[in-house]
């Protein structure tokens, strides 16, 4: 299968004063399409950053990112956002939805910035919510939502614009344990039914284990790039609560 | 475009009290250019309207005390004589019509009502070289002037207070105790460009003030208009060697009276209205200046507390121009607002202000319409510096921040 994300020994330094600090040394990672990953590591091991150059929030140092065969690597700002707002979705740990604002307004955020909502965005949004088990919540604000509820409709966000890969920020790191589970599910069967890649940033090993493939790093290094002891068990058969 | 005026409109509603006070300051600051420009621009307008009443070619010639005299004001009075006026009319070939001139403040009488006024004397020519014109009745002729006629001419506000709606022509008026017919009403004429009531007045032959009110010999000013208003430096010339000569000034000698031309006394009045004018909408300017940083400070703390919106609109795609117009549009939205309302709130105090300060304001469309640009201007100018510190936040940094 092809290689969606393609990373070719990327360094990342930064540069603080004179103290120069090395948050990715070398990292080379395949991600091919359909790919459920996580990638985990203690703090400081530069999975955030990793992070931050899939999700073309920041260009690497050194070294090449191809996406879809594009080299992102070099982009301009404004070639970034364009790749973002076209080819990627984010989930994040706080949710990040903005207050004030529908629920659909929400959703439909990245679409603003590309085009013209059409009808058809419409309706497809409701459909996304329907699936995400958000019907008839359209019109409230994401403060009337419980925590499980806000981290699904930034995952209906995250997938209006047909992402290329989702990429999620410790999605379940303000949730309890029953509402991690029922959005793991979500996420497990966005990859699963509807073959969206997703790439995982935790440093729970249980959440890790929703995905199939897991990617260690130590010191900006992969420390191991291994099967997920897990996923031998289909994806489906994953522990599943109802949805609330 | 449409969704970035939505998404602007929606963070100005967000903070209503906030936003409404920001607008206030945008409000005063336009209401205040508003102001004084209809003020300056009414100002301008009445003095030019006046400037032509007043005649582009009339003369004033005053008399004014010579240096060694111990009384200014009686020396100096007795230096022009009506003599002097004919002589002017006889030999300057520039100028039309002359007439002796002399002032006094009394007391006009009819029946039980009594008006303080100016009586001015004048000779038949004065009304030509005022251009003066008469209401009822007839002005003062030659033939008055000479046998010292107990005649005289009212203004418009001498008969509303004296007569009321009563019709004043034969009636008979006392002033000093001496009866006076009353052969003439002029018609009114409104402030002059120094403000004064030009309509408060009484016209007498000036042989008559001279030596029935004042008992005096001399006059007190003298009127001339020359034949062209282009003329009037040259006669000006003409009249100052003539006058030099009959009062046997040596060359060493300064002149002892002094001629003004109507239009440049005008002008000087139109400078300093226009003086004022500009020092007023500087001061109107300066406030809506400081609107202006109302505005940037208000939308330095918006960006600042939006810093997370900001870098998740990054994440999900925002350009750096998406971003800087958002705020570009906020603020030049709170800045028009406070600009509509300001206008309003402009024209509404300029009619206020010339209702009850009997000033006159006028109002031009362009003035609006530059007024308004103005403050979209403002909202442009103090929202670009914050809309692009906004535009230029690390999405990833913004994202993180607490």
């Amino acid at each position: 299968m092809q290689d969606i994300v393609l990373l070719k020994d990327v360094y990342k330094i930064y540069t603080m004063g004179d103290v120069k600090v090395t948050a990715l040394n070398g990292v080379s990672l395949a991600i091919k399409k359909g790919e459920f990953v996580a990638i985990m590591g203690a703090s400081g091991s530069g999975k955030s950053t990793l992070m931050n150059i899939l999700g073309c929030l920041d260009s690497p140092t050194r070294g090449k990112y191809y996406l879809e065969d594009v080299e992102v690597s070099r982009f301009s700002k404004n070639e970034l956002a364009e790749i973002r707002n076209k080819k990627l979705g984010f989930v994040f740990q706080s949710f990040n939805l903005l207050s004030r604002t529908t629920i659909v307004e929400n959703i439909e955020l990245p679409l603003i910035y590309s085009k013209r909502i059409s009808k058809r965005d419409i309706d497809k949004i409701h459909q996304m919510m329907r699936i995400l088990g958000l019907e008839g919540l359209q019109k409230h604000y994401p403060n009337q939502l419980s925590g499980g509820q806000q981290q699904r409709v930034a995952i209906a966000r995250a997938i209006v614009n047909d992402p290329t890969i989702l990429l999620a920020d410790e999605p379940t790191g303000n949730l309890d344990s029953t509402t991690s589970k029922d959005v793991m599910n979500v996420l497990t069967d966005l990859n699963h039914n509807m073959g969206i890649t997703i790439v995982l940033v935790t440093h729970e090993t249980d959440i890790a284990g929703y995905a199939r493939r897991v990617v260690v790093l130590k010191d900006g290094k992969v420390l191991s790039d291994t099967p997920s002891p897990s996923s031998a068990t289909p994806v489906v058969q994953a522990p599943r609560e109802t949805a609330s | 475009m449409t969704a970035l005026f939505k998404i602007a409109l929606r963070a100005i509603m967000r903070n209503k009290l906030r936003s409404s006070l920001t607008i206030l300051g945008i409000v005063i600051g336009v209401g205040a250019v508003i102001v004084m420009v209809s003020i300056g621009q009414g100002a301008k307008a009445f003095v030019e309207k006046q400037l032509e009443s007043l005649g582009t070619n009339v003369l004033i010639i005053i008399p004014i005390s010579t240096t060694h005299a111990a009384a200014r004001g009686t020396t100096g009075t007795i230096t022009l004589t009506a003599e002097d006026v004919f002589a002017i009319g006889k030999e300057c070939g520039t100028v039309s019509h002359v007439s002796p001139g002399i002032r006094t403040t009394t007391q006009v009488v009819y029946g039980n009502m009594n008006w303080t006024t100016g009586v001015s004397g004048a000779g038949p020519d004065y009304q030509i070289i005022r251009n003066w014109q008469l209401e009822n009745g007839r002005f003062l002729t030659q033939q008055d002037v000479n046998i010292m006629a107990k005649v005289c001419v009212l203004g418009r506000t001498v008969v509303n207070n004296l007569f009321g709606t009563l019709d004043p022509v034969d009636k008979w008026v006392r002033v000093k105790n001496i009866p006076f017919k009353v052969i003439g009403v002029l018609s009114a004429k409104g402030q002059s460009p120094t403000g004064q009531d030009q309509d408060d007045m009484v016209l007498m032959p000036y042989t008559t003030v001279q030596r029935k009110i004042l008992g005096v010999t001399h006059i007190g000013y003298a009127l001339a208009s020359t034949i062209t208003a282009e003329s009037r430096f040259e006669a000006i010339e003409q009249i100052t060697s003539l006058l030099r000569q009959r009062h046997r000034l040596r060359p060493n000698e300064e002149n002892d009276f002094t001629v003004i031309s109507q239009v440049e006394f005008a002008s000087t009045v139109m400078e300093t209205s226009r003086t004022m004018t500009i020092l007023l909408g500087s001061i109107a300017l300066v406030s809506l200046f400081v609107g202006g940083i109302g505005i940037m400070n208000i939308m330095l703390v918006s960006t600042t507390e939006r810093t997370k919106e900001i870098g998740l609109r990054m994440a999900v795609g925002a350009r750096e121009n998406d971003i800087l117009f958002q705020f570009l549009i906020e603020s030049t939205v709170l800045s028009s607002i406070g600009g509509i309302v300001g206008i309003i709130f402009g024209i509404f105090t300029s009619k206020l202000v010339s209702y009850y300060g009997g000033w006159p304001s006028l109002l031009s469309s362009p003035s609006i319409a530059v007024a308004f640009l103005f403050s979209n201007m403002v909202g442009i100018f103090f929202g670009y510096y914050p809309a692009r510190k906004a535009s230029r936040l690390n999405p990833i940094e913004a994202l993180r921040y607490e």
